[in-house]
């Protein structure tokens, strides 16, 4: 259901990225990266209490930001128009559970790219699932 | 208003529509009122509660009054609520019960009966009351009677249906209550009409919606139904209300779709799907899209009418209530959703005509806005319109790209043939924009109707939009545009304009690292550079591509083609230079200097390792790779190094450099660790703590601006350094990944050599990386000849041999088959050479290859042995002796001292028995090593031969360890009259007890004393007596001490002095007794000092009686007795004697102060022992006492003891321990 699933630090550079189909990868990282605008924008002018926000410029595009101002953003297919906030939000809570496992992973530097197993199997299973 | 005469319409679609009232009776009389009526009742707002629990509202009320038809009156089923006539009222001024009787009530009952065939309940009979009227008629009824009538006839129970205006056009108070009471009735009525109709039409509607699963159920139907309470909502000016209508179908049809799209469609929409013929945009302008509404109502309306008109009416509710931001944001997600539904629903578009579609709606919504909002606002609200701009510039390009109006040549045929059928699906302009010059129809048809018109409106949109975009700070969507018209000027063949657009681009995405892009925007900067010709921006583009993973091997490689092609063909232009910055081609990993510590002798061979890590895909010859050096003479450049080297720790001579500017990652993470290091500072002075904190040592990294990361990429932040030290290695090829290139160079001039920048060359073209970080450095020195002379050991003996070390540091120098170094010593100290002893050389690999015979750093080893003739000091006594050392290299010749410890201590001493006398000397060995001593000897230097030493020591070789005393003891024997004085000499011999067997004899070790008066002269001998009649002395009863003092000696030569007095040749003497004991034993009693006069002759002897008093029970010592010689007053050495130092020298128990008495009697210098010590001038003329010297007097009975025993009154018994 989700197409393109990407964690952007604090700073506004990828953290992990990846969409399907592959092909359109560039046309997807544009769209996150221009996406960034908006989500900047509500951050600002949200402050702390941001819960979600969903953006429908960029295609049905939605964004999610932790306390530690790392962002979430999750491209889905906008065909696919069954999917519900709370859906999204569930996934969002899913995707920030197993990034937070990727934190606690001692190997692992904040700030590098994410190259975990555990979250990239998450990911796809975010990406197959049907609704 | 309009006036009740005029015939009507059947439907009122403007905003001008109002709730019908119909009037019935009087329409002259009605006339006469309406004026007022029309003023006064939207006056005051009455609340109007709701049903389904909504929220009460207080509404003005304004009706729209007709005359009373029975056509007006809806038939059954008719659903119309904007022609309904939600109140009927019956106007008469009848006064006269005649009148009453014969028309009005006949009138009044054939109104009611209409009324009630259509089941209407909501009436109102109005009575006008008019004084006037009154007073022209003589028999009238009382007022009240007509009503009373009429309520009795028509108003069944609602007697309130009937109401009285009295005089409605004067101006009297009652006239204005009569008013008000009338008008409140009406807005009740009214109102209570407005529940009860709209909450039946509710129902109904709700019933209908409710059949929506069933089989004939139509959108297009209901959709009808509800928008008729939207227009009701709308008329009593509830924008709210009407708004959910809307929204309410909008939310319905978009659920229809979402099902269709999951394989639940509904039949109705099938209606729907039909192929768009026709895409003229939103049309905003009207309130409402009659054309369109009637394509509902004929259900002929495809989607996109449907979605035109809903969203026409839900813009013009949100602009009644003042929110066109809304009106924008909805419209975008319209325009979506829009799209996303005929994908959906798979209805067939032609090419382009969504696009015509979205960019005639994003300009319609645009303008409507625009015409209801002021500059000023719609400055200020850009975020909300903003996407409206970049949606239609999105769209237009897309258009352009379409019908060929992007590409150099210009539409083709097939190109134009699909703009004419986009046109034609615009159909004709509408008449509400025809008169406007910048419709969105007339800018979309000029824009496609020529290249230069298309280049025109794009580049306004485009630049309209970026311009938005960037301020209100959405750089990111700027940029990105940005990119879109630089893809735009790339199709039109202006790369300058294009490059501007892709470099801001590339920036940003550098700046926040995102690769992909990244590389993209790249990939077009590299052509759009190519076409403008700009070489070395396009090479150095070109190399980076080269080296990104993000491309396919092909395209990488075709890259890295494009650098060597351009190196092959001007490699024969020499002078042209292309200077780019290496990170992109190579990456520099390590370095390494061989020797390790990077130091090397002038003339040495240093080596450099590098290994370089290549990023291009395909091996690369490049012609040389060289590293500039620069060169620094430093002074003490070789203490430098041995800090610089204990800083970075390179002991095996590697520098590592951190993978610093990759192509990609040079955004905030990859900036260096914090370098981080305690610091402590202390005080000079006592070494306390002052100031202590942390360093960071790398804070140049770390706050450099971030900018000057990205100014890596721009060509002009590398320049080629020319210097005249370069390290170069020619003729490589890098292949891709880790390469080791070798530099090696003979060192010249000393100094400091930095290794700044590293450059590959390869034809015309360069790449350099201009710093070396961490700093890499070799030094090269140059050193003068230095010669080193230390002991093995750590420190020199005197007296053994020993062996020291020679080092020479030959520097520059250069030694010479025979060249030596001639030691001049002074006697005292020997130096052994064995035939063996060869000087050893060391060959050092920072030697010069000069010739092998050249020993550049070697130790000549020498023996030498030191003999000390020198006196024995108190101490571990040192001396200095110096070396003149002669070298080849220098005219001067070294002077180099060498200090030397005597490792032993000796002290003497004079032991008497009577007149027999004793020598005692004492060796201490001070020194770390034990010693062998041997042939220990103790002679009279003088040639006296009746003096006779006679030894009791043992004969054979003695041990003396480390730090321990040895004594040798000699008997004195004289024959004849003793000398006055002995000048002794103690000699022994001595060796290390480590080495057994020495080649070469040792000197003895000496030692040279001189004694003097070491003749007994006197005998003292102390007695102590019971008293008399008792065998034992007692605590407490008074005893006899007796004192003689006996001459042993007749005159000899060392009575010759102040006290001897002569007369008759008879000689005497005058010394002085004192009686001390220091114990408190005993107390004296009586005088216990006494100067007698002795005479000078052998055996005379002087007694000396005293009484003294034990006072302890016990053996106690005896009292000491002194003996002084008693000087006369006029001696000019006047002294006191101190008491306490007589007690101790007076004394034989030399060894109980052993070291006191070797202090005092060693010297040489100390002639007369204590009178030297002693001397304190008195200013009265006193006689003087001189201590005896410690041989002459002999104190026999030193040391004895008596027995006391506690007097017998005596109860208390003293115990004390010591």
């Amino acid at each position: 259901m989700a197409v393109c699933v990407a964690v952007i630090a604090k700073e506004n550079y990828p953290l992990y990225i990846r969409s399907v189909p592959t092909e359109n990868e560039l046309k997807f990282h544009y769209m996150v990266h221009t996406s960034l605008d908006v989500v900047d924008e509500k951050i600002s002018a949200m402050g702390k209490t941001l819960v979600d926000q969903r953006e429908l410029y960029l295609g049905l595009l939605y964004g999610y930001v932790t306390n530690s101002k790392v962002k979430f953003v999750m491209v889905v297919d906008s065909s696919n128009t069954a999917l519900r906030d709370n859906e999204i939000r569930s996934m969002f809570r899913k995707l920030h559970n197993s990034y937070t496992d990727v934190m606690c992973n001692p190997f692992y530097n904040p700030g590098d790219h994410i190259q975990s197993r555990a979250f990239d199997n998450m990911v796809t299973s975010m990406m197959m699932q049907v609704c | 208003m309009d006036a009740p005469e005029e015939p009507l319409p059947p439907v009122i679609y403007t905003m001008e529509n109002k709730p019908i009232v119909t009037c019935a009776g009087d329409q002259n009389l009605f006339t006469s009122i309406y004026p007022t009526l029309s003023q006064q009742l939207p006056r005051e707002p009455m609340e109007w509660r709701r049903s389904y629990g909504r929220a009460p509202k207080m509404i003005h009320l304004e009706s729209n009054f007709v005359q009373f038809k029975e056509e007006l009156l809806p038939k059954e089923g008719n659903k119309a609520l904007l022609t309904f006539p939600f109140l009927h009222i019956y106007w008469t001024e009848c006064c006269d019960t005649e009148v009453y009787k014969a028309t009005v009530k006949d009138d009044l009952t054939k109104w009611q009966n209409v009324l009630k065939a259509h089941s209407s309940v909501d009436w109102l009979i109005v009575v006008v009351e008019n004084d006037a009227k009154k007073k022209n008629k003589t028999n009238i009824l009382p007022r009240t009677s007509i009503v009373d009538k009429i309520r009795n006839d028509f108003c069944n129970k609602q007697s309130d249906r009937c109401i009285v205006l009295s005089d409605p056009l004067k101006d009297s108070s009652r006239t204005q209550e009569s008013w008000n009471a009338f008008l409140t009735k009406l807005r009740t009525l009214l109102l209570m009409s407005f529940t009860k109709n709209l909450g039946k039409f509710e129902d109904d509607m709700r019933t209908l919606r409710e059949k929506r699963t069933e089989p004939g159920w139509s959108f297009c139907e209901y959709f009808m139904v509800q928008e008729e309470l939207a227009f009701v909502f709308e008329m009593l000016q509830q924008f709210e209300d009407a708004l959910v209508q809307y929204d309410e179908l909008d939310a319905l049809f978009s659920q229809y779709v979402v099902n269709f799209g999951a394989g639940d469609g509904a039949n109705w929409l099938t209606f729907f799907c039909q192929p768009v013929k026709s895409w003229n945009g939103l049309i905003l302008r009207k309130p409402i899209d009659m054309e369109k509404r009637e394509l509902i109502q004929r259900q002929e309306a495809t989607l996109l009418d449907l979605r035109s008109y809903l969203f026409a009416r839900q813009c013009t509710l949100l602009l009644f209530l003042q929110r066109p931001w809304e009106v924008a944001q909805r419209a975008l997600e319209l325009l979506h959703s829009c799209v996303q539904e005929l994908k959906l629903l798979e209805v067939s578009v032609p090419p382009g005509a969504l696009d015509c579609w979205v960019f005639l709606s994003c300009l319609e919504v645009l303008q409507r806005i625009e015409g209801c909002c002021d500059r000023m606002q719609i400055d200020s609200n850009i975020a909300h319109t903003v996407g409206l701009w970049s949606y239609a510039t999105e769209k237009l390009k897309s258009l352009g790209y379409l019908c060929g109006l992007v590409s150099e040549k210009g539409p083709n045929s097939e190109d134009l043939n699909r703009t004419v059928d986009l046109l034609s699906g615009l159909g004709a302009e509408r008449p509400e924009t025809a008169n406007t010059a910048q419709s969105p129809y007339k800018k979309l048809k000029e824009a496609l109707s020529s290249v230069e018109a298309f280049e025109k409106h794009y580049l306004d949109l485009s630049h309209a939009t970026i311009e938005m975009y960037t301020s209100i700070g959405r750089i990111r969507s700027a940029k990105f545009v940005g990119k879109d018209l630089a893809e735009f000027y790339m199709r039109k063949k202006s790369p300058q304009k294009a490059e501007t657009y892709l470099q801001g681009a590339l920036k940003n995405y550098l700046a926040e690292g995102w690769a992909l892009p990244i590389t993209h925007t790249r990939k077009q900067l590299a052509e759009c550079q190519k076409h403008l010709g700009q070489i070395e921006n396009y090479l150095q583009t070109s190399s980076l591509l080269a080296s990104d993973h993000y491309l396919t091997e092909e395209e990488r490689k075709y890259f890295c083609q494009e650098i060597l092609n351009f190196a092959s063909q001007h490699s024969d232009s020499p002078g042209h230079k292309v200077v780019l910055p290496m990170h992109s081609f190579a990456h520099l990993r390590d370095l390494r200097f061989t020797p390790s510590n990077a130091v090397v002798h002038v003339g040495g061979i240093l080596s450099v390792e590098i290994t370089v890590c290549s990023q291009m895909p395909v091996p690369v010859h490049v012609e040389q790779i060289a590293i500039n050096v620069h060169f620094s003479i430093e002074k003490n450049s070789y203490r430098k190094t041995a800090e610089w080297l204990t800083k970075h720790k390179t002991s095996n001579g590697i520098i590592n450099f951190p993978m610093e500017t990759l192509p990609f990652s040079t955004s905030q993470n990859s900036l260096p660790a914090l370098e981080l290091y305690e610091m402590f500072e202390r005080s000079p002075s006592d070494n306390s703590l002052n100031t202590t904190g942390i360093i960071c040592k790398n804070v140049h990294m770390l706050l450099r601006r971030q900018e000057s990361s990205s100014a890596l990429d721009t060509p002009s932040g590398v320049a080629l350094e020319e210097g005249a030290h370069v390290l170069k290695c020619g003729g490589v090829t890098l292949e891709p990944g880790a390469n080791t290139v070798m530099f090696r160079t003979q060192a010249k001039e000393p100094g400091t050599y930095t290794l700044r920048q590293l450059c590959a060359s390869a034809g015309p073209v360069y790449f350099v990386l201009p710093h070396l970080y961490p700093l890499a450095q070799y030094d090269v020195y140059s050193q003068e000849p230095q010669l080193h002379v230390e002991p093995l050991a750590d420190s020199l003996l005197a007296g053994i041999p020993q062996k020291v070390k020679f080092t020479v540091t030959t520097g520059h120098y250069t030694v010479k088959n025979g060249d030596s170094l001639q030691l001049s010593n002074v006697e005292a100290m020997l130096i052994l050479c064995h035939a063996e002893n060869r000087a050893v050389i060391y060959s050092n690999t920072r030697a010069p290859a000069t010739g092998v015979e050249s020993n550049m750093l070697g130790m000549t080893e020498a023996q030498r042995k030191h003999k000390d003739t020198q006196k024995a000091g108190h101490y571990m006594a040192t001396m200095d002796h110096k070396v003149s050392i002669e070298c080849p290299w220098s005219i001067y010749s070294t002077v180099i001292a060498l200090t030397f410890s005597v490792p032993f201590r000796t002290t003497h001493a004079v032991l008497s028995a009577g007149t027999r006398k004793y020598i005692q000397v004492c060796v201490q060995n001070l020194s770390e090593l034990d010693f062998h001593l041997s042939d220990s000897d103790l002679v009279d230097t003088r040639d006296g031969t009746d003096l006779q030493l006679l030894p009791l020591n043992t004969t054979s070789r003695q041990h003396i360890y480390s730090q321990q005393s040895v004594f040798f003891v000699w008997e004195l024997m004289w024959t004849q009259e003793p000398p006055p004085s002995l000048h002794g000499r103690f000699s022994m011999g001595f060796r290390p007890a480590s080495e057994e067997q020495l080649s070469i004899s040792l000197k003895p070790y000496t030692y040279e004393f001189q004694l003097e008066n070491f003749f007994t002269l006197y005998n003292v001998k102390a007695e102590i007596l019971p008293p008399v009649g008792t065998e034992l002395c007692r605590t407490g009863s008074l005893c006899a001490l007796e004192v003689s003092i006996t001459r042993l000696s007749d005159l000899l030569e060392v009575d010759r002095d102040e006290a001897l007095t002569e007369s008759d040749e008879y000689f005497s003497t005058k010394l002085m007794y004192e009686v001390v004991d220091n114990s408190s034993n005993w107390a004296v009693c009586g005088k216990s000092s006494g100067v007698i006069s002795m005479p000078v002759v052998a055996q005379a002897t002087h007694r000396v009686h005293m009484e003294v008093m034990p006072l302890f029970a016990g053996y106690l010592p005896l009292p000491d007795v002194r003996l002084f010689k008693y000087l006369p007053h006029h001696s000019a050495h006047s002294s006191q004697l101190d008491a306490d130092s007589w007690i101790e020298n007076d004394s034989l128990s030399v060894d109980k102060h052993v070291d006191d008495q070797l202090d005092s009697s060693s010297s040489k210098s100390r002639g007369s022992v204590h009178s030297a010590a002693s001397t304190e001038h008195k200013g009265l003329p006193m006689p003087r006492l001189q201590a005896l010297p410690p041989g002459q007097v002999f104190n026999s009975s030193t040391s004895m003891q008596i027995l006391v025993i506690p007097s017998k009154d005596d109860h208390v018994l003293e115990v004390s321990v010591t």
